[in-house]
């Protein structure tokens, strides 16, 4: 029965009120998090401050585990819910110029517009630097459309690559984030002797 | 949960950098349609021209998490115009690099189809291989370029 949308549950414009809605939830919680703040963020890069894993993490494990339990009670139809496409160079290199825009900025597109509305001008600023990338992203495309569209795997999964069952790859992402959060516990403990 | 929740309801995702992009594109579309036509990169993200943007699944979603934003600094009382920047940066130097890397960010989100909430947050929870490469290859790089903008943050 779930998704909802692909059961006619959920209209069009009720899709839209729905976005809003979590749109809301997820800004809030990301401004409670203090997500806004760009020196936090880049502290992650420095082992300083490791809440963007952490947030990232747990968020990624949760929404998993949801989803893979709501799976197996029969609840959603994990084929039905949207998969991106695969396309192993242009996701790489897109990574690679990400991680250095996200270092040298300090925010991501998403918390760029928490960091803006709490009142942050460097938030806005990288707001108004990721829609100028884009416009030159788009300006550029019929040259690099051939490059946008290379190695293409279509939808595919981890576990359908490892030839693993979807279940154990869950297990395993689990484990390591887990593994991950008691890394970066000691990590921050090390950066900020005294301070408990 | 909130991503759950979004699964759940309505079988996607979050995303953050296709709304700048369907911003982007009806913006494009409103001041030079034939341009925009011409453009598969526009086309895409404004298939209804400048009027796409107001029933955009994640442009909607972005206005609400800016909003979300909002009212928890407000209700906070951490509302204030502010510039956030390391101890050896001036306001300049960070605007300035705040601007630069969103550029950088844009590009990259564009080439990735998504950015930390479209791919690293959704793809990742799907397990999907592209998104999982785009994580890896996004920390890469920024612990490899860290050291050399430490001065910008430390």
């Amino acid at each position: 029965m779930a998704p909802l949308a692909d059961f006619g549950f959920v209209g069009a414009s009720t899709g839209l009120l729905i976005a809003l809605g979590l749109g809301v939830a997820f800004g809030f919680f990301l401004e409670r998090g203090g997500l806004g703040n760009a020196v936090k963020l880049a502290g992650q890069f420095y082992l300083t401050d490791l809440t963007v894993f952490k947030v990232m993490f747990a968020a990624i494990v949760t929404a998993m585990l949801g989803l893979f339990w709501l799976a197996v009670a029969g609840v959603v139809q994990l084929p039905l819910v949207f998969v991106p496409s695969t396309f192993v160079l242009p996701h790489i290199a897109g990574g690679v110029v990400f991680g250095v825009g996200f270092v040298v900025g300090g925010l991501c597109p998403g918390t760029s517009c928490v960091s803006a509305s709490s009142g942050r001008l460097d938030g806005l600023a990288v707001m108004g630097g990721v829609m100028l990338g884009i416009l030159v992203f788009n300006e550029a495309f019929p040259l690099i459309e051939a490059f946008y569209r290379a190695t293409p795997l279509g939808p595919v999964t981890v576990p359908q690559v490892l030839g693993l069952p979807h279940g154990v790859m869950v297990a395993a992402t689990v484990a390591a984030a887990l593994l991950g959060f008691a890394a970066a516990e000691r990590l921050e403990r090390r950066a900020r002797p005294g301070r408990e | 949960m909130v991503l759950l929740l979004a699964f759940v309801i309505m079988g996607r995702g979050l995303g953050a950098s296709g709304a700048f992009s369907t911003a982007i594109a009806s913006g494009v579309a409103l001041a030079a349609p034939d341009h925009a036509a011409a453009n598969a990169a526009y086309a895409a993200y404004a298939p209804n021209g400048p009027a796409s943007l107001l029933t955009d699944w994640l442009f909607i979603e972005i206005v609400g998490v800016t909003i979300g934003g909002l009212a928890s600094a407000l209700l906070a009382g951490r509302f204030r115009i502010a510039v956030d920047r390391g101890p050896r940066v001036s306001v300049r130097g960070r605007l300035a690099c705040a601007l630069g890397g969103g550029v950088l960010m844009g590009i990259g989100a564009k080439l990735a189809r998504g950015c930390t909430s479209g791919q690293a947050l959704t793809g990742g929870a799907l397990l999907s291989v592209g998104s999982w490469l785009f994580i890896l290859a996004a920390f890469a790089a920024g612990y490899l370029v860290a050291p050399l903008v430490r001065r910008a943050w430390t």
